[in-house]
């Protein structure tokens, strides 16, 4: 429970941020891009009875915002831990 | 056993635990009463919150949704599930490190202003209001379907079981009704669709059926689909595109950042303990509406197909009326199916042409309502499903109440008219508040105001307009002022409900829309339900404008939004007095 420095603090939300960002660059492009802006050219490609655009816009783009939000848990946990700014 | 007294059963076992559950956790102080004590378990919450979150809407109407319209109906899937990536990485550790009750009383503190808390009180009352009629609509109909009592007397009897564990445990009691209320929504609604896709595909998982061949045939379950959909002359199931690629992404993006700016699912995040728990519970939040959100489409898909094959059982063929199933018979019943033998054939003819289709009435609701029986399961699934749409129903209209209740109690009693009063009177107060909030959403239920239909989509476009962009201001930026915030939130629901009322009618009464509320009239192609977006963009730019030509916020509030970056207990700005300007 140290109080960071102005300096420190700076680069731990400089790295939470592009975190986020990759994260949501993620997030939008198996959304908007894979289930609707690129659906057709994906739907030439299939997942078992699946054309692969309408699989990730009901199904897989699903499973990918699970798999995102843990994994910015899991990265920020260990992010608060190596600055000392957990709240345990 | 028969029916109905199956369903009394089971409906009525799951009230007695509901009931008890609220006996064992009483809320003793304000802090139980706004947040559960701050101590409950990150999957527990995320349990409670996905209970909270998955409405009637979700529960009854969505599969049927997406039933008839194919892939546009993508838009609620990725539109609700994708608000909760935006709650855990933008919004969910910052409000819970922040630390306190409400949305507005952030709002007010962060924009050092009454002004602006006030006006964040009246988007969460609009938002939350318009949506509590739908729930409270939605316990009525059940009442009515399953139980075979009056619609008002339904209503009654939700307004009672909600009253006695809102009123005595407030968020206590609500988050672990919630939980219960989770278990028995999501049995009811995998059970009917594990059997259902057993039979067709083979496979007992429905996400994996939906994409599996036929059993008996080696083509796949949506190819099938596609072509009995086109040969009666309906666009192609899995590329019905809705309206436009543009309309679409507006619509998915308007739902995805309302997801993030509803107080009700926001506030369930400053029940865990730490911030990394508000984080990973995002996570499980979405986990367990992913269990019924993925479902979703095997449901509407598998039910497509079944009411197809039922009504046209060869190709070309329509199925002949008199031998229509027990099903069908059982929900004409009750008005959500109908048909009209225009040409004396004797047969019911289905098709996409409107002159000639003769089923002439297939309401959405149909799909998950009657699944059970199309599939010839057993009673008590039929009773389980009754039961779960009353826990979805229940579980949302709870969590609804209570942000109202708090954001009247907390931030317009206890931070506004009255701040003296003590934490017992402002316990009781929060108790009356709950109880006229339940009292309110009862009468709108039973007399539902001209705008009921269009209030859930309302509510998105309303928070993603208005609460979302001053949250992420409120966070991320330490320039946007006290003007440019109360300036944008006005801005960005003003042109929201003025684009809806425009297409819809003021207050959706019939006639009062002075453009059309067709296609070649809207914006871009955007359709009124995906404004909120428009909305929020609106927000943002002319809270930056305002902002830029504003004297920059005082140190203190430059503090606070330092300090809820990080999750440690370092001195905090919030302990300091905050200097309300204002007035």
């Amino acid at each position: 429970m140290s109080q960071l420095n102005e300096e420190r603090a700076r680069e731990y939300w400089r790295r939470n941020i592009t975190l986020v960002i990759k994260l949501l660059l993620i997030w939008s492009v198996v959304s908007f891009g894979c289930g609707i802006v690129f659906v057709d050219a994906l739907n030439e490609i299939r997942l078992g009875g699946y054309k692969l655009g309408f699989w990730f816009a009901q199904q897989g783009s699903i499973y990918v915002f699970v798999a995102l939000i843990f994994y910015y848990a899991r990265k920020m946990a260990a992010l608060d831990r190596e600055f000392g700014v957990d709240d345990e | 056993m028969d029916l109905r007294t199956l369903t009394y059963l089971v409906v009525g076992a799951s009230f007695a635990l509901y009931i008890a559950i609220a006996f064992w956790t009483r809320a003793a102080s304000t802090r139980d009463f706004y947040v559960a004590g701050g101590g409950v378990h990150p999957v527990l919450n995320g349990m409670a919150t996905a209970a909270d979150w998955m409405s009637a809407a979700s529960f009854i109407s969505m599969a049927g949704m997406i039933a008839f319209m194919g892939y546009g109906g993508s838009v609620f899937l990725m539109g609700w599930t994708g608000g909760f990536v935006i709650l855990a990485l933008l919004v969910a550790p910052y409000l819970r490190k922040y630390g306190k009750f409400t949305v507005p009383e952030f709002i007010g503190d962060r924009f050092y202003s009454r002004t602006a808390r006030a006006v964040a009180v009246v988007c969460l009352i609009i938002c939350s209001v318009t949506y509590v009629i739908g729930q409270m609509k939605g316990v009525g109909v059940a009442f009515s379907r399953f139980l075979e009592v009056e619609y008002d007397t339904g209503l009654y009897l939700g307004m009672v079981i909600v009253f006695f564990y809102a009123v005595l445990g407030g968020m206590k009691s609500i988050t672990y009704t919630q939980i219960a209320q989770y278990c028995v929504l999501i049995m009811a609604y995998t059970i009917p669709v594990i059997f259902i896709s057993l039979q067709l595909t083979g496979n007992p998982i429905p996400q994996l059926g939906l994409g599996s061949t036929l059993a008996g045939s080696d083509g796949y379950l949506l190819d099938r689909l596609d072509q009995v959909v086109t040969d009666l002359g309906f666009r192609e199931y899995t590329t019905d595109v809705r309206l436009s690629s543009l309309n679409m992404v507006m619509f998915t993006l308007s739902l995805m950042i309302g997801t993030a700016g509803l107080p009700h699912v926001i506030i369930r995040f400053f029940t865990v303990p730490r911030v990394r728990d508000a984080r990973s519970s995002a996570g499980w939040a979405l986990v367990f509406i992913a269990i019924l959100y993925t479902t979703a489409p095997a449901v509407a898909g598998m039910a497509r197909l079944n009411l197809i094959e039922t009504m046209a059982p060869e190709p070309g063929q329509h199925l002949v009326a008199e031998e229509r199933p027990q099903w069908f018979r059982n929900w004409e019943k009750t008005g959500l199916l109908a048909f009209e033998d225009k040409n004396d054939d004797g047969r019911i003819t289905y098709t996409a042409d409107a002159a000639e289709n003769e089923l002439t009435t297939v309401d959405q609701d149909i799909i998950v309502l009657a699944n059970p029986e199309i599939a010839r399961l057993p009673n008590w699934v039929i009773a389980l499903v009754a039961a779960g749409g009353l826990a979805a129903a229940l579980s949302t209209a709870a969590g609804l109440l209570l942000a109202i209740a708090s954001a009247i109690s907390h931030d317009l009693l206890k931070g506004m008219v009255f701040p003296q009063i003590t934490e017992k009177q402002e316990l009781l107060a929060s108790r009356v508040a709950m109880a006229c909030a339940i009292a309110a959403a009862g009468y709108l239920g039973l007399n539902p105001p001209g705008f009921a239909a269009g209030t859930v989509a309302l509510a998105f476009g309303l928070a993603a307009s208005s609460i979302f962009p001053a949250l992420m201001m409120g966070i991320f930026s330490q320039r946007i002022t006290r003007e440019g915030a109360i300036a944008g939130m006005i801005a960005g629901i003003g042109i929201t409900l003025f684009y809806v009322f425009q297409h819809k009618g003021i207050m959706f009464i019939p006639g009062t829309a002075f453009l059309g509320a067709t296609p070649p009239n809207w914006f871009l192609g955007i359709e009124p339900n995906a404004f909120g977006a428009v909305g929020a963009m609106v927000n943002f730019t002319v809270a930056f404008a305002v902002s830029s030509v504003t004297l920059a916020p005082p140190l203190a509030v430059r503090q606070l939004v330092e300090n809820i970056r990080t999750p440690d207990h370092a001195p905090a700005a919030h302990d300091l007095e905050l200097v309300i300007h204002d007035e």
